[in-house]
């Protein structure tokens, strides 16, 4: 790849564990992304994806290894990487405008009042908050607070987010709202996003890539699958697509059978060239390293794409 | 049905209890017969208790004329052992605010620092275990000693009991702030000190608010003792004085001022703590 924007490079977390010894909760992880690429991580809970995410935020320090973004290894947190929290983390004393408003005036700190409102506003209108400024978190729902969360990160302008299963604890209608709304700004914006998830409908919409991990502890990434939909895909005919039943499957197959036995299967698994998968009309074929893809067609539907081999 | 607002309810219910307290205390004291003849002298050694049956204690309406001549001068001043209540009072007052402001000054910054790093707070655990079971009043001889100087020292021991709610409930407060709200600020890049005023203190103030309040009940609790023992101003002393002088009345109307005085500190607190609690 020639563009990573976010490289892991040989990334390690242990924890002191009981009776002196230590547990790896993962080690000599490598993962890349492209810029402005939505990648989607899926693995059991308990594997480490959190963790993870901690890190690229820089909220946490790995054991071992280093994270490189732009160019840079990271040092601690930077307004550049959002974080959308699972718990969505709103200010409860502050209203929408103030936690927004926080986050605009933590960045841009010479802004005058004004200003800083009407950026904020701005990315209130955004997510479809406009009317509810001056309500505060404990008289929002939670798709709501989900919203205000959303809003703040996009409203610093970073480069990525990072959004640890922002919508898990949401029904299935607004998910499927907020979901469209993420997809729709992180396309418009060119962000690149970081999303750990536990719904497998979820990645297949949003995610451009696919990382699947296996349990804990001692985790490591498995595969890297290439989502075959089009980039323009709508919610509601995704299921349609050719090639939806043999991803859904395969990621499943993954999560419910291979991830358990994983290292013990695959004794030659090299964490640095993790496989790629390419999700194919006749089966499944792994091509790692190369990738002798063509450029994303934006047409509806992407039978044309061919599938590829090694 | 008529529906009386529960609030009404209660107040009647409360009225009813003060009438019906007033009543019985009334009756207990109040004047019998005049009891057996007994030598003139004797009778007029003895006052009104044994020449009418009058109880030692004074009724209610005996307190009620006292309170109405001290609420009618409450700041006179005629020598150092007749002052009006509400110069006592007043004393008493202000002592406890100055104790208690120079505890908030201490406790609070000092909290802030022990609850924001753990090494500050493993260290100075020890001294606080220790120091904080001390009954104030243990100081004051210490206090009388190294400050020679009794209203300060009554002051000192106003600051040292108050300190520790307040120093305790911060440090509790600011350790405690929800680690997703400092993660925020640390992905927002806050630096430390406008993280301190805009997440630690907004999230830990309720805490705060409650140690303060429970650190003004202390403060005036352990005011009337430390007047009593220091003496010359303040309504503990004037408990204390008007025991000398056997006026049960005079200490019967400092107990309910003192009653009072309490709950206006408290209630003025709790209103503090409710303009700073949010709901989550
Ligand atoms: N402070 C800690 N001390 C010891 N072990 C920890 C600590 N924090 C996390 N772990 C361990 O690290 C592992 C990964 O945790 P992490 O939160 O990243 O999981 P996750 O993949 O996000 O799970 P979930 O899907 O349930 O959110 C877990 O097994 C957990 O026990
Ligand atoms: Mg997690």
């Amino acid at each position: 790849m020639t563009d990573k924007f976010v490289s892991i490079e040989g990334i390690a977390k242990r924890y002191p564990g009981a009776s002196g010894a230590t547990t790896t909760v993962f080690e000599n992880l490598w993962l890349s992304m492209a810029r402005g690429e939505f990648c989607c991580v899926i693995g059991h809970s308990g594997c480490g994806k959190t963790t993870v995410l901690n890190i690229l935020a820089g909220l946490d320090a790995p054991s071992e290894g280093t994270v490189i973004v732009d160019g840079q290894a990271i040092s601690g947190t930077s307004l550049d990487r959002a974080v959308i929290f699972q718990s969505h983390a709103l200010l409860p004393w502050r209203t929408v405008l103030g936690n927004v408003s926080y986050a605009v005036t933590s960045k841009w700190r010479n802004w005058d009042r004004a200003k800083v409102k009407a950026h904020a506003q701005t990315f209130i209108d955004l997510v479809g908050l406009t009317g509810s400024e001056h309500k505060r978190p404990s008289e929002l729902s939670g798709g709501m607070k989900q919203r205000v969360g959303i809003a703040r990160a996009l409203s610093i302008t970073p480069k990525m987010m990072l959004m640890d299963e922002p919508f898990s604890a949401l029904d299935a209608l607004t998910r499927g709202t907020l979901q469209d709304e993420v997809r729709r700004i992180c396309l418009e914006t060119g962000q690149t996003a970081f999303m750990i998830t536990h719904d497998v409908d979820e990645a297949i919409y949003l995610a451009d890539k696919i990382f699947l991990m296996t349990n804990g502890p001692g985790a490591v990434l498995a595969e890297v699958v290439e989502n075959p939909l089009p980039r323009d895909r709508g919610r509601t005919d995704l299921h349609r697509h050719p090639l939806y039943y043999a991803l859904r499957n395969h990621i499943i197959d993954f999560l419910v059978t291979r991830s358990k036995n994983f290292t013990a299967e695959t004794p030659d698994h090299d964490p640095r060239n993790v496989p790629v998968i390419h999700i194919g009309k006749p089966g499944l074929t792994i091509a790692s390293d190369v990738k002798p893809e063509p450029p994303r067609e934006p047409s509806w539907p992407g039978l044309s794409r061919p599938s590829t081999c090694s | 049905m008529t529906t009386i607002s529960l609030r009404l309810r209660a107040g009647l219910v409360s009225i009813a209890l003060l009438a019906a307290f007033l009543g019985i205390w009334h009756l207990a004291t109040r004047a019998s017969a005049p009891v057996k003849a007994m030598s003139p002298e004797y009778a007029k050694l003895m006052g009104l208790t044994a020449t009418q049956g009058k109880s030692a204690m004074p009724g209610p309406l005996d307190v009620g004329a006292k309170l109405w001549e001290h609420l009618k001068r409450p700041f006179y001043d005629n020598g150092p052992n007749d002052k009006g209540l509400g110069i006592q009072l007043g004393y008493s007052i202000a002592r406890v605010g100055l104790g208690y402001l120079l505890a908030v000054l201490v406790a609070i910054p000092l909290g802030f620092l022990i609850g924001m790093s753990p090494l500050l707070s493993r260290a100075l655990d020890p001294f606080i275990q220790v120091l904080k079971p001390i009954s104030p009043l243990a100081w004051m001889p210490l206090a009388l000693y190294t400050i020679k100087d009794s209203s300060i020292s009554a002051i000192f021991v106003i600051f040292i009991c108050s300190i520790w709610p307040m120093l305790l409930n911060t440090v509790f407060g600011v350790a405690s702030v929800r680690k997703e709200w400092i993660n925020v600020a640390r992905t927002l890049e806050v630096g430390t000190l406008r993280r301190a005023f805009t997440v630690i203190l907004p999230a830990a103030a309720p805490t705060i608010l409650t140690g303060m309040r429970i650190s003004i009940g202390i403060a005036w609790l352990v005011i009337v003792a430390a007047e009593m023992l220091v003496g010359g101003t303040g309504i503990g002393y004037f408990v204390w004085n008007e025991w000398n002088n056997l006026s049960i009345t005079n200490v019967i109307i400092a107990i309910l001022l003192i009653g009072i005085v309490g709950m206006l500190l408290d209630q003025i607190l709790a209103r503090f703590t409710r303009m700073v609690t949010f709901p989550e």
